[in-house]
Formats: C-alpha cells, sequence, structure tokens
C-alpha cells in the first residue's frame, strides 16, 4: 500500500502541471485585459506607464514566453506576485489557507458524524416520524443556499439571541493566537489559553454549521440507502442467527459495509468545501481562500486565480488519494497492484 | 423415539394482505436426528424455518407454535430469543459468501458467535475455540484461515466457516438452508460429509432444507416434502424414495434425472406451483394432479399411509403407471461432416495491468487449448465445475467473446475472429440460450417482441414477425396468448421457454445452451428438457449443452465433454463416459454426484479429493496432477487428449 501511495504522490506534479497549463491559458482567453487591475483608470491614458508597468508585470512578452516564465518559476515553487495585493501569490494563499481548512474540517466533522448518525437513525427506524424528520433536515441542509441559512443564523444566533460573535474569525481589535498551525482553536489550545479556544470556537460554529450541513444532507440520504441496502443482506441475517442484538447489527454489521460506497462523497465533499465555502466565507467574513478567490476574480488577479486554481486542485487530488486509501482500510476486498499488494 | 428437541405445530407465516406462505406446518426433529425438508421454490420450506427462528422478513405474522426442548417460542420476549438463537438453535444459509460478513475476518465471526452468548469467556479461551472449531469443520490451517477475509475463502470453505459458526456453542438444533445449492459436487459431497460428521460426533438435531432429492437420500433419517406452504408428505427415508404416496413426492422424484438411468423421458409435473395469493380452494397440488378428482375440492389435511403421513385423498391408491414414451430415436448415434469444428481454442485474460509496458501482464488461460465436433442433430454435453472455462468456451464458440488464438469452423467456414459485420448474417445459425431466465429478457418488452427481434437481422418485422414468433412460442409450448404478456407476469420455466423460442426464431443448426435448467426447480426442469429433446428430434438441432449438473449432460447428451481448469479432459460418448469412466477426475466428479437413492447412496463410498483447496494451478504439466490419486512423475508433462477405444478421448497418462 505504502507503495502505491508513494506512486500516486509522484503522479501529482505531472497532474497539476497540466492543471497549471489550462489555467493560464483559459486566465489568458477572457478578452479583459490585467493592465485595467493594475494601472488606474486615469493613468491608462499616460503611456510610459502603461509601457513601464507592462514592463514591470512581463505583459509586453508573447503568451508562450510568458508561459514558459510562469511554468520555470512554478518549478521552483514561486506562483507570481499577485497584481491587487502586489504580495507573492504563494504568500497569500498560506496566509488564508489554515482559516479555509480550519473551516472546512469542522464543517466535515460535524457533516460526516451528524450525517452518518442521521443516516443511520433513518434507516433504523424508516418510515417513521424520526425518518420523515431526519430526511426534513437533510433536504434543507442541501436544498437551503447557504448565504440564506448562513444570514438567518447569523441573524437568530448572533444578533437575537445573542448567544455567538457576529462574523470574523475571532472578535474585532482581539490579537490572534500566535502559532504555527494557523488554525486558531489549535493554536489556542497549544498555548493553553483557554479562554482564547472558546472565543475561536465560538466564531466558529456557525460558518461550519452552515457549511456542514449541506454534506450532512447528502451523507445523511446516502448512508440511510445504503444501511437500508444492507441490512437486507445475507449477512446480517446470519448475524442475527448468531444472537447479536439490534444495537451490534446495526453499528458492527451494518455500517462499516454501509461506509463503503458513504467515503468517496466524503472525500468529494471536502475537496468539493476548499473551494467551495467561497460563500460561506463572504457571509462570515472568513478570511480564507475562498475570499481571497472571489477578489482575485474580481481584479482580473491572473496569478492569484491560477494559484488558487492550483490549491484547489492539490486539494482535490490529496482527497481522492485519501479516499482511496480509506477505501482500503474499511474493504478488504479491495487490494493495491504492486508487490505489497 | 427420543423426545423431540424442535417441535413445529401449525406453524403459519402470513404477509400482509392475508397472503399465507406458510400455511400450519408441524414437524419435528430430536437430537441426533436428521430431518430433510424437501420442496421446490416457493414451497415455504425456508420461511417455515426462519419463521421458527424467529428471523422471518419484515412485516411477516407467525402464529403457531416452535417449542425448543419444551419451550415456547413463538411470542417469547426478544431479549430470549437472541439467548437461543446461535447457542440452542443455529442456523446456515445457502449462500455462503452473502452470508458472511464481507469486511469482518472469519476468525472474528466465529468468535461473536461464542462471545455473544459467552460473555465470561476470555479472549485466548475463545482463540483456541475458534481454531478448535475450524479444524472440526476440516478447514486446513485454521490459525491462517482464521485471519482472512471472506472473499479469501473457496465456496466450500466458507460453507465449512458458517459451519463453525453455528455449531461454536454445540446447538440442540442445526438448520441448514440449502446448505450447498451454491457448491459444486464435489464440494458439496464434502460438506455434507461434515455435516454428517457433527450429527454423530455432537449428536445434534439437524434440519436439511433443500430443493435436491439426491442431496437427502444418504443422510437424512426422515424427510417431508412441502408443497404450496403445507407439509404434503412425510415419511422415512427409505420408504419415502421406495414408494412416495404422495402424487406431487411421486412426480418430484420422476422427474430428477438419474445419473445412472439411460435417456428414459423425465416425467414432468405439468403446470408451475401456485402464486401466492393466486391459490384455488382445495388441494393445492390439484391443478397439476394425475390423480385428481371431485374429492379434491377440498384441501386433504396429512393422515397417515404407509409408513409415513401423505396429505392427500388418493395416498392409498396405487402410483398411475407412467406414460411409456419412446425416446431413445432422439439419442441415436450422429454420423456425419462436423458442423462446428472447434481447434485449439485458447481464451486468456489479463490479470490486472502491467507496471512495466515491455513486459505483457500475466494472463488467466480460461480456456486452454480445447478441441471438438460437433455434428447436426447431435448433442454434446460440456460438464465442470465452476470457474473450469465452461461458459468461456460457450461464448468463444459462438463469437461472443473473440478467442485468443485457435479456430472455429461453421460448416467448414472459419468464423473465429471474424468481424462483425462478417459474423452477422452467420449468427442466424447459431444462437444461445441463457442460465439466468430472469436477467435474459427485456423487461420492458412484452414476450412476443422479444422472440421477434432477432427476426429484425433478416429485416422481417410487423406482423410477419409477429406470427412467426407465436409460431416459435407454440413450438415451445406456450400458447399464442403469451405473446403479449410481460416477462415479470411469468415463471422461471415459462421465461426459459421464451429464451429458447427466441433463440429459436431464427431457424438456427445450432445452439449454445449454457446452464438452460439450473436456475428451474427440478419438475420444471424437467419439462424445459423434454422440449429440448422433442425440439432436436423435429428440428434436427445440435446443442452444445453446458451444464454442472452430471445427472441433467448425461440425461440430454449424447456425447460428454468433461472439463477441467480450461481444457477438456475426457470425451466419450455419454454411455460410457458415465459407466466406465477413464480420467481420474471424471471419476471423482462421478463419485461426488448425489444419487436420489437412500440405500445406493448410503453404499457408495466417495473418492477423498486430495486437493488444497487454495491450490493455484500447477505451472505446467497435468492440470489435475495435484489432485490426482494417480499422480505419477510422467505427469510433469501434460498429457495430450488422445484416443482410447470407441470414440473416446481422454487427457490421462494413465487412464481407468
Amino acid at each position: 500500500m505504502t507503495r502505491y501511495i508513494v506512486r500516486r504522490l509522484l503522479a501529482m506534479p505531472l497532474l497539476l502541471l497540466g492543471v497549471a497549463t489550462a489555467a493560464f491559458f483559459l486566465s489568458h482567453v477572457t478578452k479583459a485585459d490585467p493592465l485595467s487591475a493594475i494601472v488606474s483608470e486615469r493613468q491608462m491614458n499616460n503611456p510610459e506607464i502603461v509601457a513601464a508597468a507592462k514592463a514591470r508585470w512581463g505583459l509586453d512578452r508573447s503568451v508562450p514566453e510568458q508561459y514558459a516564465i510562469y511554468i520555470g518559476n512554478l518549478l521552483q515553487g514561486d506562483l507570481g506576485t499577485s497584481f491587487r495585493t502586489r504580495m507573492p501569490v504563494a504568500n497569500d494563499i498560506m496566509a488564508r489557507l489554515p482559516a479555509t481548512l480550519e473551516l472546512v474540517l469542522f464543517a466535515m466533522v460535524f457533516g460526516v458524524f451528524g450525517g452518518v448518525a442521521l443516516g443511520i437513525a433513518a434507516a433504523r427506524w424508516r418510515d417513521t416520524m424520526i425518518d420523515h424528520a431526519a430526511r426534513l433536515v437533510a433536504l434543507i441542509g442541501s436544498s437551503m443556499p447557504v448565504f440564506w441559512t448562513g444570514l438567518i443564523l447569523l441573524y437568530v444566533f448572533s444578533v437575537a439571541l445573542g448567544w455567538l460573535p457576529g462574523p470574523g474569525r475571532i472578535d474585532a481589535r482581539a490579537v490572534p493566537p500566535a502559532g504555527a498551525t494557523g488554525f486558531y482553536t489549535l493554536d489556542a489550545l497549544l498555548a493553553g489559553d483557554i479562554d482564547a479556544f472558546l472565543k475561536a470556537l465560538s466564531h466558529l460554529v456557525l460558518p461550519a454549521f452552515v457549511l456542514g450541513w449541506a454534506v450532512m444532507g447528502v451523507i445523511s440520504r446516502l448512508v440511510r440507502g445504503s444501511m437500508l441496502d444492507v441490512l437486507e443482506q445475507d449477512y446480517i441475517r446470519t448475524a442475527r442467527a448468531k444472537g447479536a442484538g439490534e444495537r451490534r447489527v446495526l453499528v458492527v454489521h451494518a455500517l462499516r459495509n454501509a461506509m463503503i460506497p458513504t467515503l468517496t462523497i466524503i472525500g468529494h465533499s471536502f475537496a468539493y468545501l476548499i473551494t467551495g465555502a467561497v460563500l460561506t466565507e463572504t457571509i462570515f467574513a472568513w478570511p480564507g481562500v475562498g475570499s481571497y478567490a472571489v477578489d482575485s476574480a474580481r481584479t482580473l488577479d491572473h496569478p492569484a486565480i491560477i494559484g488558487v486554481t492550483l490549491v484547489g486542485a492539490a486539494a482535490f487530488l490529496l482527497s481522492n488519494l485519501a479516499t482511496d486509501v480509506a477505501y482500503a482500510v474499511f474493504n478488504p476486498r479491495i487490494g493495491f497492484g504492486g508487490a505489497d499488494g | 423415539m427420543t423426545e423431540p428437541a424442535l417441535e413445529i405445530a401449525d406453524l403459519r407465516v402470513a404477509f400482509p394482505g392475508g397472503l399465507e406462505a406458510v400455511r400450519g406446518v408441524s414437524l419435528s426433529v430430536a437430537r441426533g436426528e436428521v430431518l430433510a425438508v424437501v420442496g421446490e421454490s416457493g414451497s415455504g420450506k425456508s420461511l417455515t424455518m426462519l419463521g421458527a427462528m424467529g428471523l422471518a422478513p419484515r412485516g411477516a405474522l407467525v402464529s403457531g407454535s416452535v417449542r425448543l426442548k419444551g419451550e415456547e417460542l413463538i411470542g417469547a420476549r426478544q431479549a430470549r430469543l437472541r439467548a437461543l438463537r446461535g447457542d440452542r438453535i443455529a442456523m446456515i444459509f445457502q449462500d455462503p459468501l452473502s452470508a458472511l460478513n464481507p469486511v469482518l475476518p472469519i476468525g472474528e465471526q466465529i468468535a461473536e458467535a461464542i462471545r455473544l452468548h459467552r460473555p465470561r469467556m476470555g479472549r485466548k479461551e475463545i482463540g483456541e475455540r475458534v481454531l478448535d472449531l475450524l479444524a472440526l469443520v476440516s478447514v486446513p490451517d485454521p490459525k491462517r484461515r482464521a485471519a482472512q477475509h471472506p472473499h479469501e475463502f473457496s465456496g466450500g470453505m466458507r460453507q465449512r466457516a458458517m459451519i463453525a459458526m453455528a455449531i461454536a456453542n454445540d446447538p440442540d438444533i442445526l438448520i441448514a438452508d440449502e446448505p450447498t445449492t451454491a457448491l459444486d459436487v464435489t464440494v458439496q459431497a464434502q460438506v455434507m460429509e461434515v455435516l454428517a460428521r457433527l450429527r454423530e460426533r455432537l449428536g445434534l438435531g439437524l434440519v436439511l432444507v433443500t430443493h435436491d432429492l439426491g442431496v437427502v437420500a444418504g443422510v437424512a433419517d426422515r424427510v417431508a416434502v412441502m408443497y404450496a406452504g403445507k407439509v404434503a408428505e412425510e415419511a422415512a427415508v427409505d420408504p419415502l424414495f421406495a414408494d412416495p404416496r404422495h402424487p406431487y413426492s411421486r412426480g418430484l422424484l420422476g422427474s430428477v434425472p438419474r445419473i445412472a438411468g439411460g435417456a428414459t423421458r423425465l416425467t414432468a409435473i405439468p403446470g408451475a406451483p401456485p402464486r401466492l395469493g393466486a391459490r384455488e380452494p382445495g388441494c393445492a397440488f390439484a391443478p397439476r394432479c394425475v390423480l385428481a378428482h371431485a374429492a379434491c375440492a377440498e384441501e386433504p389435511p396429512l393422515r397417515p399411509a404407509g409408513s409415513g403421513a401423505a396429505a392427500c385423498w388418493a395416498a392409498d391408491e396405487p402410483a398411475p403407471e407412467p406414460e411409456a414414451e419412446a425416446h431413445g430415436e432422439t439419442r441415436h448415434a450422429v454420423t456425419g461432416a462436423p458442423l462446428i469444428s472447434v481447434r485449439d481454442l485458447v481464451k486468456e485474460y489479463p490479470l490486472g495491468k502491467s507496471l512495466l509496458p515491455w513486459r505483457a501482464a500475466e494472463r488467466l488461460r480460461a480456456v486452454a487449448g480445447v478441441s471438438f465436433e460437433l455434428a447436426a442433430g447431435e448433442t454434446l454435453g460440456l460438464v465442470g465445475e465452476s470457474g473450469c472455462g465452461k461458459s468461456t468456451l460457450g461464448r468463444s464458440v459462438l463469437g461472443l467473446i473473440r478467442p485468443t488464438s485457435g479456430s472455429v469452423t461453421f460448416r467448414g467456414r472459419e468464423i473465429a475472429g471474424l468481424p462483425a459485420a462478417e459474423m452477422r448474417p452467420l449468427r442466424r445459425h447459431l444462437q444461445m440460450v441463457f442460465q439466468d431466465p430472469f436477467g435474459s429478457l427485456h423487461p420492458r418488452m412484452r414476450v412476443g417482441e422479444i422472440v421477434a427481434e432477432p427476426l429484425r437481422l433478416l429485416g422481417e418485422v410487423g406482423p410477419k414477425a409477429a406470427a412467426k414468433a407465436e409460431a416459435c412460442l407454440e413450438r415451445v409450448g406456450l400458447e399464442a396468448g403469451f405473446a403479449r404478456r410481460w416477462p415479470h407476469e411469468l415463471s422461471g420455466g415459462q421465461r426459459q421457454r421464451v429464451g429458447i423460442a427466441r433463440a429459436l426464431a431464427l431457424e438456427p443448426e445450432a445452439l449454445v445452451l449454457d446452464e438452460p435448467v439450473s436456475a428451474l426447480d427440478v419438475s420444471i426442469q424437467a419439462g424445459v428438457l423434454n422440449l429440448l429433446a422433442d425440439l432436436q428430434a423435429e428440428l434436427g438441432l445440435a446443442y452444445l449443452f453446458i451444464a454442472h449438473d452430471l445427472a441433467v449432460v448425461r440425461h440430454i447428451s449424447h456425447r460428454v465433454a468433461v472439463m477441467y481448469r480450461g481444457r477438456i479432459v475426457e470425451l466419450a460418448p455419454a454411455d460410457a463416459l458415465y459407466s466406465a469412466p477413464l480420467h481420474p477426475y471424471t471419476e471423482r466428479l462421478l463419485s461426488a454426484a448425489p444419487l436420489p437413492d437412500p440405500a445406493a447412496e448410503r453404499a457408495r463410498r466417495r473418492i477423498a479429493p486430495r486437493e488444497p483447496e487454495s491450490g493455484g494451478a500447477a505451472s505446467g504439466g497435468c492440470p489435475f496432477r495435484a489432485a490426482c490419486p494417480r499422480a505419477a512423475p510422467e505427469c510433469a508433462e501434460a498429457p495430450p487428449l488422445l484416443a482410447r477405444g470407441e470414440g473416446r478421448l481422454v487427457a490421462c497418462w494413465s487412464p481407468g
């Protein structure tokens, strides 16, 4: 299995190079001139400034030349410099990635655990009120747009009830916990600062819930369906014939089998949230990659857009790999090719 | 007689809507006794047992009485039932692959059965008990096997693991629901032997639920025959086979093809078992019964008849003479130029992908150089156990699978590897009938359309095609009215007839029949076999008849080819092959096949296999070498298929 993982990891740079190429040329297909993002409208009339800007950002070269330079830089880990922030794109993204990752991880924990529990309950008590209630919860989560649920929940819990803080990762004027991971909750814990941890957590709860709700909806329906399938299987009857109780049948015999088809969706959800957290980040003023992507797109910040695309692609590839590995762990029938099978 | 350990009285299992699937069944088994419950699909035999264990499917209403050593189970609390299930009464199921949890190791699944009922037993003790149990059911190398998952076990080994799990707590009663139906004959014989041995060693009461009379003949003490949710007849095993009293029992026995017998016509029971909810009042068997008379409008109770009991008003009347029908002429020796000739046919499948582009992936030889000829009007039976390559061979002959190498000629014309466009006009002469009568008919097409579809090949559509389709349906014994019906409205036997009608629509010269009757109940199977024999006599069709059932193959075939690991190991006229097999593998197959005759079954000795079950194919040499009792040094070289007297070919260095 190790060999398999190494092989997959080795293939990743090649795939990312392909993604970078596609993103690079796609961004040049757009008619809009990135110069308008660099040079102010008034200065656009000054040919000297325009020429200087072009030379400064390499826009005076041909597209193939630009591409060669970009890829050359990319191979050295340089994602270019943002037109907008004038900072290296890699730095920009690294500064914001922990915020998104923290949000997405919490959302996933909520979505996966909530979804699996809801799915099991719905399957166990199928066609009862519990099942119908679970269906309704799932339906709301996966069909209501996050900007709507997000705003409603913000209003209810933050404005009306005052239980939770408003948007943002941390209270205004508060100093973010310093630490290596960039996850405020984890950094605060590592620093032993329980107060800061609870603060960070209270900021995280609403956006993570909103983001995770959609995932929970999908996963709970999937788990319910595959649990119902699995519960019809002969080995469930065998377990009952052995004298196993209902809880044991559900948790030991059914769930692990039912999780196998669910894993794919969990993996995809994770990758999807990394790039799809845009709306949630916008509503909760979350300084993550999503809102960075939106701002970059608005200002035709090509280096930043390609950089975000690459991060998203890497997230997809990694979560796919993680899914495949999890598959093998859950399903003994799957082996990986190679000598160590 | 000892006190019964399990006593079922007037058990009923009903589904919502008043559909009663089990209608008052009474059975009893003592410790150390083997009761066989025999019946066709839908007879309620499995449901009776599931109902007795409290495992009936969702929504089923179970009533009546089930006493386990005097303790009433119907209406008992769930917790009490759970405590008894797997401890005092245990069950094993038909398909040991689906009945084992795929994600848990075998040892863990057996350990669970112990732990659930012996919560205080230590980890180490349980582990030892698991290994003992696996050894008891003859699983070699228990320590290694216990850590493996079900998919790493062969079918027979899985069923042994199931048995180990069921007997883990030394139950009083073991219910085996079709324990060997999904297994090959040689494996079936081994599993049955394990069960018989356990009965003696542990003294447990065994209930053997099966559709196969042959399987029970050697092991059962008593037999209960079930029909339409009731016990039709119950008797000790010898009188039941020698002198069945219920016309259904007689029909069931008469419709089993005999390995020993020649080509007598099978006595098929006409019609099909009643469907749930579509039963007329009165005796459920009356519509199919040759003895039916006015009294049968009232349902007969189970009453003493002979040494047992039968639910028939005519149980004491002598059995009617079976219609003597000449059948011999369809089995005349067939001569003449071969219609189909197969030479050195090879079909390989790559095993996975090779990492290195210059190194070819390892390949599996599903068919490893097979040659035979099929004459017009002849039936060549192709027998072998699962995985021997018989289906692949059948499909390769028709070009449905492109063979890797070798030649197939039809009327002297090479058809192997022919481009699709050139093959298409030839297809009309070569048709196929598939195993699964459910999966092989398009569910959204009416029967008439299904049968008429191949006629498009000839450009025939519309009323003319419809008329032809109806003629084909009539030919297979389905009235014209069937053309308007949907596949799901038909029984298994009727569907298989539709499959045959479709194959006949193009007036082919040869049919490849891939396990055409293995999905059917015996009484239905007999009708289809008779039909195939009639069609051959009328139309002069050539059949390549692929099956795993030795008796069925003997019944229908002129010549029989035995396949093992992709090769034909023996090919001979049917009578010669069955009366004096020359290849050791053929001998072993024949010795494993169950006989529907208690005395003969008890008297015979089985050839114990020497095969390491997990053994990969020995590279080079005779493929049977590792399992062969006559293996010798020269077997390191693969023996060719050589002539050994009157039309016989054997691939063995030291035949018979």
